[in-house]
């Protein structure tokens, strides 16, 4: 850490003065069974070293070969953010010493990635203050590479409480070798006081597409989908570009826009002061929402690229990338534009259910036979309260879109009354079965057997005399009471417009 | 019979004998275990080719062939016979160090495919051969466990980096070894001990398990007394291997056949080219005497040999030591004391992973590893990469290109394979030109990817030491190399009556306590 | 170009993870001085025209099946560790974050 500390600058204060630039890098582990050059599985969560070959380890003598469905996974992702991809492009060496790595050179892409030159339309909301409106950014793509992750340490002793000269250092090399695409951006520019937005609606843009290529599990909070902010400010857009920092260990969508605000106020502090900002890396800090100094990037860091001479030029067969982009899937944002249209879900409604995770769900229900409008009040409604309830996602509630379908089928046929749907809800959560067996088991069903119901009429209205005499007498609102004994007495199983009209048909008739 | 004799036995003819049932797998590994045990020595004394004999293994191993053989098993044709692996080869079950400390006990949990190939064939490994540390010198004397000797004169340098390799055969240790060349460590080694290597087509044999020095110019071959037994142990090896991105898919050449094609010592019709860049000035009197007899034989057997130009050749050697270093400093990167190998911890407190890293290197690395590494950090440099590694790949595109045009009007090309017979040890220790220099002829073939063998043509008149003659072929034409050898290899036998190696000087008898059994030996 | 200093050779020692005495370093700065007098003319002798080639043979496309081979134990993974603690290599302290 520096010696001075020099305060930040409120935010506003400081995307008044400055023009904020960002450039994001994001590492994204592809989901594949094997590691990028070796075939040792890569479960997550497995214990330590045991997710190794000689590849992984770096042993002595050990070549890599490359991973075909990586290939496949980093050109899909290429064509998804519209990049151009190389007709030939090789992999090097970054050579740099640190124990994690085996080798001590990580085998990466350098002067020729395997797609370039692309971009990424981002809708980024309107800010929560309301202080900014909903707009669309294109983000421009410099880059996609292929390149194999590091091992993992954790370190131990020092602060721990261990006596000085304690400290070590334990690595566990599963991680090493697990494919990663890292997607660079070019620097973004003009998005002012809504960069850090910028940052986080591009960053879950990215997040979604990923998903929807179904190439990577994309958790950042497993570090699967790693982010890096870099940021510098200059005075005004026609200025040149400012020192930047470089903060890494960015692993959440919030923390994104956490961190580049920070940065902005940090950096905004050292100019106004008249200091200059120090090229280096940063460590982002979840807890306190801070980032602190990691090394000042300097001429001794010389990674000594040159071309990885164990692995063999890739040239990918033309028909073979026009194969793949036939078969992408349709683009996140895309999809949400033409499912709101088919909808005819207003703004707000479309964003209650993607925030609720609920796109597919919605979708699927409404496959299955159900109104968008009902799909979305049980998704958004009641199914999300009882998942919120336990703590779950959406997506992990034991009910399915058939399911939501089938029960408000029951409600439309009149079979169900809303509040009957509810019980049978919990019914099919609590693993009773589908609806129309849980209406079955629990006997929920609306009682629509005409003889049934005259006859608790009757009853009360046999109970109940002096009302039925004010009923006759013209005052029919007080038929209410008698409904209210009749629910009562039938536990709510029946439809009290029909309760109504046997009330004031038996009255009569009395 | 004797188990001398055995150990005088070519391997074809071990192999014929073995198949016949005449002997046992388990004599001739034990007559041969009594060689090394006779004449092998230590880093004192001795031939010295030896750093680790798994003689327990290697008989049980030998057992093992013998009771496949005897319940009627199909084996390959060399199984059972014993060979000798140069130690750059991982091994489970025996140490593999590369003739470094740094790596000084190391036991690889796998297999070299090459070794796998062998084991499959039911070769017998009797241990692994000492090399230059990582493979980077041309004397063996860089080996951090002491020098291999010429089994012609035990001051001489054996050759390297696979001096143990080509000194075993000499010494009638192991009829067949497997060495690695990356600018001559095959070929220089047999020259000078008048024996056969090869260094086969780049991506021709699996370099999984071969530890890396420079991965563009590595590649394992086979090395033996003779050009059929060459040829044999290259049928073995050969082949295409899924773990190494650059092994060459389709067929392994029919290297067998074209051996014992050539035998008949018939070349008519085959054009040979000599190299008019690799002779002349700067090669010994003796080496080139001994070539140019050679060459006049190629052309009494109907070869039409003329005279051909490859000027770029002259650029080999300074691209091959900028290329060399470069991607030996990225591969050596990973002995770091971290892992695997050894690990040395400097005094005092709160010491650094960076700080053992950098005190492990410094202990574990000898000298010529030290000034490659800086060599190749410093040619990678940012600054320098244009002018040095860059342009250093181009030369490779010239000397491709020199090869294309020359195999355009020729079938192979010929040349001395050093220019010097066995020199002193320790005469050019301190002078790394002086051995660079001496790899000029055999560096082009690793820069583009060629096959090439050096056989022996004599003994140089003013040392009675063996010359080697290299024979150099297009990508992917190994089989020629074997061709023209084998010819050549009959013809020289048919005027000197008997193999040149029956000259060597019988092997002092070392301080004969060590077992056939040994383990240990650095 | 072939002058190579003694700061510089100290920079290239540091840089490659190799601790070397004072001597060394100077002995270092004569040899390396030496070879790259005798491989500088690399530079010389290649125009722009000429491509580079950093394999020798032309193969491309060369890839595996996204297929798992069981290889390495734990056990046989941690064997040549210098020290092993709770299934992980122990290193001394390593200072600064990865890159």
């Amino acid at each position: 850490m520096s010696t001075t500390e020099i305060g930040n600058v409120p935010f506003e204060e400081a995307v008044a003065q400055f023009d904020p630039v960002m450039g994001l890098e994001v590492h994204v582990e592809l989901s594949t069974v094997t590691k990028m050059f070796s075939a040792a599985p890569t479960e997550f969560g497995a214990d330590p070293n045991t997710q190794v070959d000689p590849v992984s380890l770096g042993l002595p003598g050990s070549l890599p070969v490359l991973n075909a469905k990586a290939l496949e996974s980093a050109i899909r992702i290429g064509l998804a953010l519209n990049c151009t991809i190389a007709s030939q492009c090789r992999f090097a060496r970054k050579n740099y010493f640190y124990p994690d790595m085996p080798k001590n050179f990580q085998t990466s892409q350098y002067d020729e990635p395997i797609a370039f030159d692309g971009w990424l339309d981002v809708d980024v909301p309107a800010s929560e203050d309301g202080t900014g409106e909903a707009f669309t950014y294109r983000v421009q793509i410099e880059r996609a590479h292929m390149e194999e992750d590091t091992g993992k340490s954790s370190h131990v002793g020092g602060s721990t409480g261990r006596i000085h000269g304690a400290e070590y250092s334990l690595v566990d090399y599963n991680r090493a070798g697990i494919p990663l695409i890292e997607i660079v951006t070019r620097p973004l520019t003009g998005a002012g006081r809504r960069a850090p937005e910028v940052a986080k609606a591009y960053v879950a843009t990215l997040r979604d597409l990923l998903r929807s290529l179904d190439v990577s599990d994309v958790k950042m909070e497993q570090g699967s989908m790693r982010c890096d902010v870099n940021l510098s400010l200059r005075p005004s857009p026609d200025a040149p570009l400012g020192t930047r920092s470089e903060t890494k260990n960015v692993n959440s969508l919030r923390s994104v826009e956490r961190a580049v605000r920070y940065e902005i106020g940090r950096h905004a502090g050292l100019l106004r002061a008249g200091q200059r900002v120090v090229q280096e890396t940063r460590h982002w800090h979840e807890d306190t929402g801070l980032t602190t100094s990691g090394r000042e990037k300097s001429d001794a860091e010389d990674y000594r690229y040159f071309p990885e001479p164990d692995l063999v030029p890739i040239a990918p067969d033309p028909a073979w990338v026009e194969e793949l982009r036939a078969t992408l899937p349709e683009p996140p944002a895309a999809r949400r534009r033409r499912l709101q249209s088919e909808w005819g879900f207003s703004d707000l409604e479309l964003r209650d259910v993607v925030n609720a995770g609920a796109l597919d769900l919605v979708e699927a229900t409404v496959a299955a036979g159900a109104s968008p409008v009902s799909a979305r009040k049980w998704w958004t409604g009641e199914i999300a309260r009882r998942a919120n309830a336990e703590g779950i996602d959406l997506a992990s509630s034991p009910v399915t879109p058939q399911q939501v379908a089938e029960l408000q089928g029951l409600v439309d046929a009149g079979t169900l009354t809303d509040r009957l749907a509810r019980t049978a809800l919990e019914g099919v959560l609590a693993g009773e079965g589908s609806p129309a067996e849980v209406v079955e088991k629990r006997g929920l069903a609306v009682v629509s057997d005409d003889s049934a119901l005259t006859a608790a009429v009757d009853a009360a209205i046999a109970a109940n005399p002096g009302v039925a005499e004010k009923i006759r007498g013209g005052k029919v609102q007080a038929a209410g009471a008698l409904i209210g004994a009749v629910m009562k007495e039938m536990r709510g199983q029946a439809d009290a417009a029909r309760v109504r009209e046997l009330v004031l048909e038996r009255v009569g008739a009395s | 019979m004797s188990a001398a004799d055995l150990t005088r036995w070519d391997a074809s003819r071990l192999a014929a004998a073995l198949q016949a049932g005449e002997v046992s797998s388990v004599d001739a590994t034990r007559a041969h275990l009594d060689r090394i045990a006779q004449v092998d020595g230590d880093a004192d004394a001795g031939v010295h080719a030896f750093l680790h004999v798994a003689g327990e293994q290697a008989l049980a191993d030998a057992a093992e062939v013998d009771a496949r053989r005897g319940r009627g098993e199909e084996l390959g044709p060399l199984a059972g016979v014993p060979v000798g692996v140069k130690d750059v080869l991982t091994t489970t079950g025996m140490p593999t160090t590369c003739g470094s400390r740094i790596l000084e006990g190391w036991v690889s949990p796998y297999d070299a495919t090459v070794v796998r190939q062998l084991k499959a064939a039911g070769m017998v490994i009797v241990g692994k051969t000492n090399m230059d540390e990582f493979a980077m010198g041309s004397t063996t004397e860089r080996s951090a466990f002491g020098p291999t000797r010429n089994p012609w004169d035990h001051t001489r340098i054996p050759g390297g980096s696979g001096g143990g390799s080509a000194a075993a055969l000499a010494a009638f240790e192991v009829p067949l070894t497997v060495g690695s060349d990356t600018g001559g460590s095959i070929r220089q080694p047999a020259a000078v001990t008048g024996t056969v290597g090869v260094k086969p087509t780049y991506g021709g044999v699996s370099r999984y398990g071969l530890v890396a020095m420079a991965s563009s110019l590595d590649q394992a071959g086979p090395c033996g007394r003779t050009v059929l037994d060459t040829a044999l142990l290259h049928e073995v090896m050969a082949g295409h291997d899924p773990h190494d991105s650059t092994s060459l898919p389709g067929p392994a050449p029919q290297v067998v056949a074209a051996a014992r094609e050539g035998a008949s010592g018939d070349l008519r019709g085959v054009r040979v080219g000599v190299v008019r860049e690799l002779g002349g000035e700067g090669y010994q009197a003796g080496v080139r005497a001994r070539f140019d007899e050679a060459v006049a034989l190629l052309t009494e057997a109907g070869a039409d040999v003329v005279e051909v130009g490859c000027p770029n050749f002259a650029h080999a050697l300074p691209a091959y030591y900028l290329i060399m270093p470069s991607e030996a400093s990225s591969n050596l990167a990973r002995y770091d004391g971290m892992r695997y190998g050894l690990r040395v911890v400097p005094d005092g407190d709160g010491v650094t992973a960076e700080q053992v890293m950098a005190a492990t290197r410094a202990a574990g690395f000898g000298e010529e590893v030290k000034r490659r590494v800086i060599l190749g950090t410093y040619a990678l440099s940012a600054g320098y990469y244009d002018a040095y590694y860059g342009s250093a790949q181009k030369v490779r595109t010239l000397v491709q290109r020199d090869f294309d045009a020359a195999f355009g009007q020729v079938d192979v090309l010929v040349s001395p394979t050093a220019p010097t017979t066995a020199y002193r040890l320790g005469e050019k220790l301190d002078d790394p030109l002086a051995m660079y220099a001496g790899d000029v002829a055999t560096i082009p073939a690793n820069l583009a990817g060629v096959p090439g063998m050096s056989l022996p043509v004599g003994l140089a008149d003013e040392d009675g030491l063996p010359v080697g003659l290299q024979i150099l072929a297009p990508a992917r034409e190994d089989q020629r190399l074997y061709r023209v050898g084998a010819a050549l290899e009959a013809l020289l036998l048919q005027r000197w009556g008997a193999p040149l190696l029956a000259r060597v000087p019988e092997q002092p008898a070392t301080a004969a306590t060590a077992s056939s059994t040994t383990e240990a030996r650095a | 170009m072939s002058d190579i200093s003694r700061p510089e050779v100290a920079h290239l020692a540091r840089l490659a993870r190799i601790d070397m005495t004072e001597e060394e370093l100077d002995r270092m700065a004569a040899q390396l001085g030496a070879v790259l007098d005798a491989v500088e003319q690399v530079a010389a002798v290649v125009g722009d025209d000429v491509p580079a080639t950093s394999h020798p043979m032309p193969l491309r496309n060369v890839t595996r099946p996204d297929v798992v081979v069981p290889s390495l134990t734990a056990e046989e993974a941690l064997a040549a560790a210098p020290e092993v603690e709770d299934g992980r290599f122990r290193v001394p302290m390593i200072l600064g974050e990865e890159a």
